[in-house]
């Protein structure tokens, strides 16, 4: 690539951070694989969209890849077995979430075996239906590996209505301290070349690009090697900035096209893929094999061996952390617990919480790492940095401001939908204002009003149904009565008897009607 | 006996029609901001906000003698509706703002007595006579109407609890 070219190609996007990337020496060490633990905690929501439905009972026992939460509604994902054991219970667990709220998910207890269940295998991929590979990658339960964890068939095989001509490979890996696409493609290159190929067969996409950061030699290489078969497949060396791995950047830098505002990148006909997500297919596919593990990045200055972990979906965050050696004491002990990346990982309270889908690092990160300490608790300086560095162009000062006052309808208007979440601004504020955590609070805030409304015009109709039926009622039961009274005149003056019998039924019916109203 | 019967059915029947046609044909113009908000509001006419009724709430509210958060609820995310229908700005109870409250039943001493389903505006309570009564979250309203209903206090007004898909982080602290 020439220089005018990655000229071009950084001039593409403006904004941006160049945040030290803290990615090595984790990412040299060489990927360990970790056995199933005792017991491993699984939540039936690990994915974006409804949660699974169990389908196993306490007591069962369950093999390694068997189901054991049925995807609801149409965006969803299964959950499997990571292991073979005994279903010990159904019920709360600590969700890997900044809140500490509890999620449902299903324990087990390892037998120790690993035992596979049967899985249906398929020696030529190439052979399938595109619609037959959505559903078995459904089967598997995949959903992007990259952080999203939307659940990948959609994104597949013609769930998005447009059609793809181009597939792009997420392996930029822009975010700090983590390695695990890295690490993958390092050691497992023809794999997850093997997974795009199978990925270009079901998209029906004509070319696939791979997008990597120049940070990362070794895996360029070793993608390169791996491609070199495939003509429809190629790297893409793209510089090193954050956010490269946001969506819409890497399209734009790997393009040149943009994909509009509020719009998907099949509206360009492109579609993105996590390189992590690529081997999940190629093993649902080539062998039926369930998504049940996954590269964690366990990184960190109070790590004692930090480096790549392939870690079965619901082991415990605090095991995966003992397996790696433990936590080191020294520069003051951990000052910061985080499941993802430093700049949009979850902060988590605990680490007696489980490993997910979408969890792509464990990080511990001591007071120099977090950088706590300058210029905290200062206000506003109104220097602009942060609208410098957001890559998406908005003015972080300035909403930040609004939902301070309160104000996120007018936060919302300096077009705080649009922001990615991506922490530029956070990262270059000199008064380290918790910019992020504005937005995301007043993100939250307007979901909730959404809700409130939604449930107002519910109950709204709700207590209109209600109204009509009582006053239905009424109406039929005063037409009975009226039909009744005069059933009994009619009677009464058929049979010449007294009057009394008539009123009596006429009382009754109003004692009725007195108790009904 | 019979006559007195008969003649004052059909002197209600008469009355009735009569007022009913008035009701059509002289009805006066409502004020439409009125209506309006009263639209948006619940409907439940729980009285909660001290007007009577959801009607009379609105027109407090139209007329400025009341504010948008007066109906508990609809809660915020009514009062934000109104506060923007009527260009105004409310100050909203910050994050110890519980939500919305709704019925919750004991069940170990709901005796069925049904009471609290005919008192519900929304048809929220599910039971029969002599079993034991449940609340629909989704559907009630918060407007506590059953609580007085229920002879063995089983039943009490709780905040809904927050699930993982609707917590969202808090307002970060003011720092000096
Ligand atoms: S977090 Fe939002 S506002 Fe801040 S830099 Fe990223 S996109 Fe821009
Ligand atoms: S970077 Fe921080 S101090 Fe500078 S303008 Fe933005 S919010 Fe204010
Ligand atoms: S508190 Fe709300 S629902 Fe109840 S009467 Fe007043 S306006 Fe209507
Ligand atoms: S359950 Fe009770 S509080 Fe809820 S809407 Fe019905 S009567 Fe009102």
């Amino acid at each position: 690539m020439g220089i005018l070219d990655r000229f071009l190609r950084t001039a593409r996007f403006s904004g941006g951070v160049h945040p030290d990337d803290h990615k090595r020496p984790a990412a040299d060490a060489p990927l360990r694989v970790m056995p199933p633990p005792a017991r491993l905690y699984v939540p039936l929501v690990q994915h974006i969209g409804s949660p699974a439905r169990a389908i196993v009972a306490v007591g069962d026992h369950v093999r390694k890849g068997q189901r054991i939460g049925e995807p609801q509604g149409a965006v969803s994902a299964a959950i499997h077995a990571p292991t073979s054991g005994r279903v010990n219970a159904i019920g709360d667990i600590v969700a890997p979430h900044p809140s500490g709220l509890p999620v449902r998910g299903i324990t087990i207890a390892s037998d120790g075996r690993d035992e596979w269940c049967e899985l249906e295998t398929c020696d030529d991929p190439f052979a399938l239906d595109p619609a037959e590979i959505g559903r078995r990658v459904a089967r598997a339960g995949v959903v992007g590996l990259g952080g999203a964890a939307f659940p990948s068939a959609v994104k597949i095989s013609g769930g998005l209505g447009a059609r793809v001509d181009l597939l792009i490979i997420n392996a930029s890996e822009c975010e700090p301290f983590l390695s695990c696409d890295d690490r993958l493609m390092r050691d497992r290159a023809a794999e997850s070349v093997d997974g795009i190929a199978i990925m270009l067969h079901a998209t029906g996409a004509r070319e696939a690009r791979i997008g990597i950061e120049d940070n990362k030699p070794e895996a360029i290489a070793a993608m390169r090697a791996a491609v070199a078969g495939h003509a429809r497949i190629r790297v893409e060396v793209i510089p090193t900035r954050y956010p490269m791995g946001s969506e819409k950047h890497l399209i734009l830098v790997l393009t040149g096209r943009e994909v509009p505002a509020e719009g998907r990148p099949s509206d360009i006909g492109v579609v993105v893929h996590n390189v992590g997500t690529a081997v999940a297919v190629r093993n649902a596919v080539r062998f039926g094999r369930p998504l049940v593990s996954r590269m964690v990045t366990v990184n960190g200055a109070c790590v004692r061996q930090p480096g790549n972990v392939e870690v079965p979906i619901g082991t415990l965050a605090g095991e995966v952390l003992a397996f790696c050696g433990g936590l080191r004491a020294e520069h003051g002990g951990p000052a910061r617990l985080l499941l993802g990346g430093p700049m949009t990982g979850m902060q988590v309270p605990t680490l007696e919480v489980p490993v997910i889908k979408g969890t792509g690092g464990i990080l511990v990160l001591d007071a120099a790492e977090v950088g706590e300490g300058e210029g905290d608790g200062s206000p506003c300086i109104r220097c602009g940095d942060c609208m410098r560095a957001c890559p998406v162009g908005l003015l972080p000062l300035e909403i930040a401001a609004r939902v301070r006052a309160g104000e996120v309808d007018a936060a919302a208007r300096f077009g705080l939908a649009d922001c990615i979440a991506c922490g530029c601004c956070a990262y270059v504020c000199p008064s380290r204002i918790p910019l992020v955590q504005y937005f995301h609070h007043a993100k939250g805030e307007l979901a909730a009003r959404a809700r409130g409304t939604q449930r107002n015009e519910t109950i709204r109709t709700l207590t209109r149904a209600k109204a009509e039926r009582v006053e239905r009622e009424e109406r039929e039961k005063a037409e009975a009565l009226a039909r009744r009274a005069a059933a009994s005149l009619a009677a009464a003056a058929a049979a010449k008897q007294p009057a009394a019998v008539a009123e009596k039924a006429v009382e009754d019916a109003s004692e009725e009607a007195g108790v009904c109203a | 006996m019979l006559a007195a019967i008969l003649s004052l059915t059909i002197l209600g029947a008469v009355l009735g029609t009569v007022l009913g046609f008035a009701n059509r044909f002289f009805q006066v113009e409502g004020n439409p901001l009125v209506e309006e908000i009263e639209a948006l509001m619940p409907g439940s006419n729980c009285g909660q906000c001290g007007f009577p009724g959801c009607a009379g709430a609105a027109a407090a509210i139209a007329a400025g003698q009341a504010s948008p958060t007066c109906c508990p609820p609809g809660g915020r995310s009514l009062a934000v509706t109104i506060a923007q229908r009527l260009g105004v700005s409310v100050e909203l109870g910050g994050a110890e703002d519980p939500g919305p409250l709704v019925a919750d039943i004991d069940e170990s001493i709901c005796i069925g007595c049904t009471r609290c389903i005919r008192a519900c505006p929304t048809d929220a309570i599910l039971g029969g006579p002599k079993q034991i009564h449940n609340v629909m979250r989704d559907s009630c309203s918060g407007c506590a109407q059953c609580i007085d209903q229920c002879p063995t206090e089983a039943m009490v007004m709780q905040p809904l609890p927050v699930t993982l898909q609707q917590w969202f982080w808090p307002k970060p602290a003011l720092r000096a």
